[in-house]
C-alpha cells in the first residue's frame, strides 16, 4: 500500500530525513517511534505533501502510484491521510461547513456519479460520526478548532478520518498533550473508526499509545533514519527502559558509533 | 459553505459584467448644464424649491475643488458622462412584477430578485437606471403608516415631509460630489417608519446602472421616528463596459429618540466605475444605527459612512468588508463624531486585497468637548493574498474629551501556509482553500446580513478567488 525507498528530506538548508524505508501493507499498523526531534513528524507533513519539506532523494508509492508527484488534495482522494498533531483554527469556517466542502470534494474526485451531499443529509451523517468518536453535535457549528481543547481537536482529527475513510492514516503525536482518560477515549475512537482494510501509521514519541491500538510492527527513527524495527517485543523493552534500550542495542552491535 | 439557494449559486460574474442591449439611453445627452438640471426638475414636475436646490447646487459643484485626499480622481472626463437617463420603455413604476419590461425582469431574475421578493423581504425598489422599475411594499406594513417609496415618488406624493429632511444632513456645499448628487439627483428610495413601529423583516432595494457612462445618482432618505425599528439593505451593481461611469449617491438617515436602524449594502458596480458615495446617519438619545456594508468590485471607490451622536446615550456599530482586486483601490472606512455624553460606537472592518488590488481604511474617531463618557472599540484587519497587493490604514482621532474610553487595534495578516496545507489535505483544491479562509476572515460581518446577500457575499468572493492572478 505504502511503500518508502530511501527517503531523504529537506527544509530549507537542512537535511532531517536521511533515507528511510518503509512498508506498510493493507490493515497493517505501524507505529514509528523516537525521541524528539528524530525526523518523525516531518516524515508524516511529508507523505501529506507540505510545501515546507523538499523531497531531496527518494520514492514513494503509494497503491502503486507516485505519490510524490501529487498535491494534498490528490493525496487525500486517493486516500492518504493525516491526523496532525497541532489541527490548525480555521477562524470564522464551522466545522460542519468545512467537513461537509471536503467531503462533497473528496468523494465527486473519487467517484464521478457522486453528488454533493445536502446539508441536511450531511448533518445526519457527521452526527452519526460524532457519536463515534464522543464529539458533542455542537461542536459542528463552532469556528473549526477554535478554542477546542487538546483533547477536542485530536477527536475532530479522528472525526475527520472517519468522514473521509481513507486507505492510510497516519496519525502524527496524536497522544501529545492528551492525560490519560483523553488518551484512552481518542484509542478507543480510533479502534472504532478504523476500518479492517485501513492501515495505520502512528508517529509517537511515547510507548503509552501502543498498548491500546497495538501495532504489528514497531520501528524507531533516531537523527533521520530507522535504526531498528520489531514487533510487540520492541514495545515491552521500550516501556521498561525507554530509548535507552534502543541506544544500548545499537552501541552493543556498533561499539563506534554514537546515537544521541 | 453556502449551497443555502441554489439560484445564487448560479450566478457568475457574467451576471454582473453583462448588460441589456442598450437602446434606452441612446439619445441621452453627456455633460452637465443648467439646461440639462432644468430638464431634470421638468421631467420630474418637481417643486419649484427643488429646482432652486439643483440649480444651487451646480454652483456649488463649480466652485468646489475636487479632493485632495484618497484615490485620484483627474481622470474623470465630467463632459463624457451622462448624468441623466430614463429607459424609454418604463413609464412611471410597477408595483406588480407582472408589470415590468420582459428584458429588464430577466436581469432582475439572474440577480435573484423575485425569489429574495417571495420570501422574506416586505418590501422591494430597484432602481433601473434612473427610473423605479418595480416597488412594493407588504401591506401590513403600509396600514401601519410606513413609506417606502421610489424617491421621486415621495416628493410627489409627500413634498412637506421631504422638503423637511432633504440633503439637511449631507449639504450640497458639503464636498464636489455632494454638490454634484444635489444638481442632478434621480431616483432612489424614502423611507419612513411611524413612531413605534417596528418593521421586522428587511426592506430591500437594488441598483443598477446599465447605459454607457451613465451617472447615478440616486437619493435616500431614511426617517425613522420615535422608538420605531426597521431594517434596509441595498445591492448595487453595474454591467461592464469599456468606459467611465460614475456613481455619486448619498444616504441621509435620521435616528430618532429610542429608535433603532440598520442599513446594510452590498455595492458590487462594474471595475470601470467610480464609486463616490456619501453615506450619513444623526442619531438622537439613546437611539442605534447600525452600518453593514461589502464593497467589491468598482475601480475606484470612496466611501466612508458616517454617523453623528448627537443625542445623549446613542450607539453606532459600523461593520465592512472590502475586497480590491487587480486594478481596484477600495478606499473606505467610517466617520463616527461623538457629540453628546455617554454615546458608544464600534468599528470593525475588514479588507482583503489580491492580485495588486490596494485597500485604504479611511477613518475618522472625533469627540468632541462636552461627550463626557464615551465609548469606541475601533478593528481594522487586512488580509493580503500575495506579495503584489497593499493594504494602508489611516485612522484618525480627534479626542477633545478626557472622560472618554478608546480602543483601536490594526492587523495585517496573511493566508498562513499551515491554514492551507491542513484544508489542502482534506481535499480541497487551493482556491477552495483561499475562499473557505477568505470567507472565515469577514464572517463575523457576513453573519450580520440577511441570509440571501450573506449567500450572495461568500459567492462573490469565491468568484473573486477564481479569478487567475495576473
Amino acid at each position: 500500500m505504502l511503500d518508502i525507498q530511501n527517503l531523504q528530506v529537506s527544509a530549507g538548508d537542512k537535511e532531517i530525513v536521511k533515507g528511510l524505508s518503509l512498508l506498510v501493507k493493507p490493515g497493517e499498523i505501524h507505529a514509528i517511534m523516537g525521541p524528539n526531534g528524530s525526523g518523525k513528524s516531518t516524515l508524516s507533513s511529508t507523505l501529506m505533501g507540505h510545501p515546507k519539506y523538499k523531497v531531496t532523494h527518494g520514492k514513494v508509492r503509494f497503491e502503486g502510484k507516485d505519490l510524490l508527484k501529487m498535491n494534498p488534495a490528490e493525496r487525500a482522494v486517493a486516500g492518504l491521510f493525516l491526523a496532525f498533531q497541532y489541527p490548525k483554527e480555521i477562524p470564522g469556517v464551522n466545522l460542519v461547513s468545512f467537513l461537509r466542502a471536503a467531503y462533497n470534494a473528496v468523494n465527486k474526485a473519487r467517484k464521478k456519479s457522486f453528488k454533493p451531499m445536502p446539508l441536511y443529509n450531511f448533518k445526519k451523517l457527521l452526527k452519526e460520526k460524532m457519536d463515534l468518536v464522543g464529539l458533542g453535535h455542537g461542536f459542528m457549528n463552532r469556528a473549526t478548532n477554535e478554542g477546542f481543547s487538546g483533547g477536542e481537536k485530536k477527536k475532530a482529527e479522528i472525526l475527520q478520518m472517519a468522514l473521509l475513510e481513507p486507505k492510510l492514516a497516519i496519525l502524527d503525536e496524536t497522544d501529545s498533550g492528551l492525560d490519560i482518560d483523553a488518551l484512552r477515549t481518542i484509542c478507543g475512537a480510533i479502534k472504532e473508526v478504523k476500518k479492517s482494510k485501513q492501515s495505520l501509521l502512528m508517529v509517537t514519541h511515547y510507548e503509552r499509545m501502543l498498548k491500546y491500538l497495538k501495532p504489528d510492527h514497531i520501528h524507531i527513527m533516531m537523527d533521520g533514519k530507522i535504526v531498528m524495527s520489531g514487533g510487540k517485543e520492541l514495545a515491552a523493552h521500550l516501556e521498561k527502559e525507554g530509548y535507552d534500550y534502543v541506544r544500548r542495542k545499537l552501541a552493543e552491535k556498533n561499539p563506534l558509533k554514537v546515537i544521541k | 459553505m453556502s449551497g443555502a439557494l441554489s439560484y445564487l449559486q448560479d450566478l457568475d460574474r457574467s451576471v454582473f459584467d453583462g448588460h441589456n442591449k442598450q437602446g434606452d439611453a441612446k439619445h441621452a445627452q453627456k455633460g452637465l448644464s443648467k439646461a440639462l438640471v432644468r430638464r431634470i426638475s421638468k421631467d420630474k414636475n418637481e417643486p419649484a424649491w427643488m429646482l432652486a436646490h439643483r440649480l444651487k447646487s451646480l454652483e456649488k459643484w463649480k466652485e468646489l475643488k475636487l479632493p485632495t485626499f484618497g484615490v485620484d480622481l483627474s481622470h474623470i472626463d465630467f463632459e463624457d458622462i451622462i448624468y441623466y437617463a430614463a429607459p424609454s420603455e418604463m413609464k412611471g413604476y410597477a408595483t406588480e412584477w407582472k408589470d415590468v419590461p420582459e428584458d429588464i425582469k430577466r436581469t432582475f431574475e439572474r440577480l435573484g430578485i423575485p425569489e429574495a421578493e417571495r420570501k422574506v423581504l416586505a418590501g422591494t425598489g430597484a432602481q433601473y437606471d434612473s427610473v423605479n422599475a418595480y416597488h412594493k411594499l407588504k401591506e401590513e406594513w403600509e396600514k401601519l403608516g410606513v413609506i417606502f417609496e421610489d424617491m421621486d415618488v415621495a416628493l410627489q406624493k409627500y413634498p412637506d415631509l421631504v422638503k423637511q429632511y432633504f440633503m439637511k444632513l449631507v449639504p450640497s456645499h458639503d464636498h464636489k460630489f455632494a454638490a454634484l448628487h444635489g444638481a442632478v439627483w434621480s431616483g432612489g428610495t424614502f423611507l419612513f417608519i411611524p413612531k413605534g413601529v417596528k418593521v421586522t423583516a428587511p426592506l430591500q432595494a437594488y441598483f443598477r446602472m446599465n447605459a454607457k457612462n451613465m451617472g447615478q445618482f440616486e437619493h435616500t432618505l431614511i426617517i425613522i421616528e420615535e422608538g420605531a425599528e426597521g431594517h434596509y439593505i441595498e445591492g448595487c451593481s453595474a454591467p461592464k463596459y469599456g468606459s467611465t461611469s460614475l456613481h455619486a449617491g448619498c444616504v441621509e438617515i435620521f435616528v430618532k429618540p429610542g429608535a433603532k436602524f440598520r442599513y446594510s449594502s452590498v455595492e458590487n458596480w462594474s471595475q470601470d466605475t467610480y464609486n463616490l458615495n456619501t453615506k450619513r446617519a444623526v442619531v438622537d438619545e439613546d437611539a442605534t444605527m447600525e452600518w453593514v456594508g461589502g464593497n467589491l468590485g468598482s475601480g475606484r471607490t470612496m466611501l466612508y459612512p458616517c454617523s453623528i451622536l448627537r443625542g445623549r446615550g446613542s450607539h453606532a456599530d459600523h461593520l465592512g468588508v472590502a475586497f480590491a482586486n487587480a486594478g481596484q483601490i477600495q478606499d473606505t472606512g467610517a466617520k463616527v463624531i461623538h457629540i453628546a455624553s455617554d454615546t458608544s460606537s464600534t468599528i470593525l472592518t475588514k479588507s482583503i486585497s489580491k492580485g495588486g488590488g490596494r485597500n485604504v481604511y479611511r477613518g475618522l474617531l472625533q469627540v468632541n468637548k462636552g461627550a463626557r463618557g464615551t465609548k469606541s472599540q475601533i478593528r481594522c484587519d487586512s488580509l493580503i493574498l500575495d506579495d503584489k497587493s497593499k493594504s494602508d490604514t489611516y485612522p484618525t482621532m480627534r479626542i477633545n474629551e478626557d472622560d472618554v474610553s478608546v480602543g483601536h487595534e490594526a492587523s495585517t495578516g496573511k493566508i498562513s501556509e499551515e491554514q492551507l496545507f491542513y484544508l489542502q489535505s482534506r481535499g480541497l483544491s487551493e482556491d477552495e482553500a483561499l475562499a473557505m479562509i477568505v470567507n472565515g476572515f469577514i464572517d463575523p460581518i457576513v453573519k450580520e446580513l440577511p441570509l440571501e446577500y450573506a449567500v450572495e457575499m461568500n459567492r462573490l468572493i469565491e468568484m473573486e478567488m477564481e479569478k487567475s492572478i495576473t
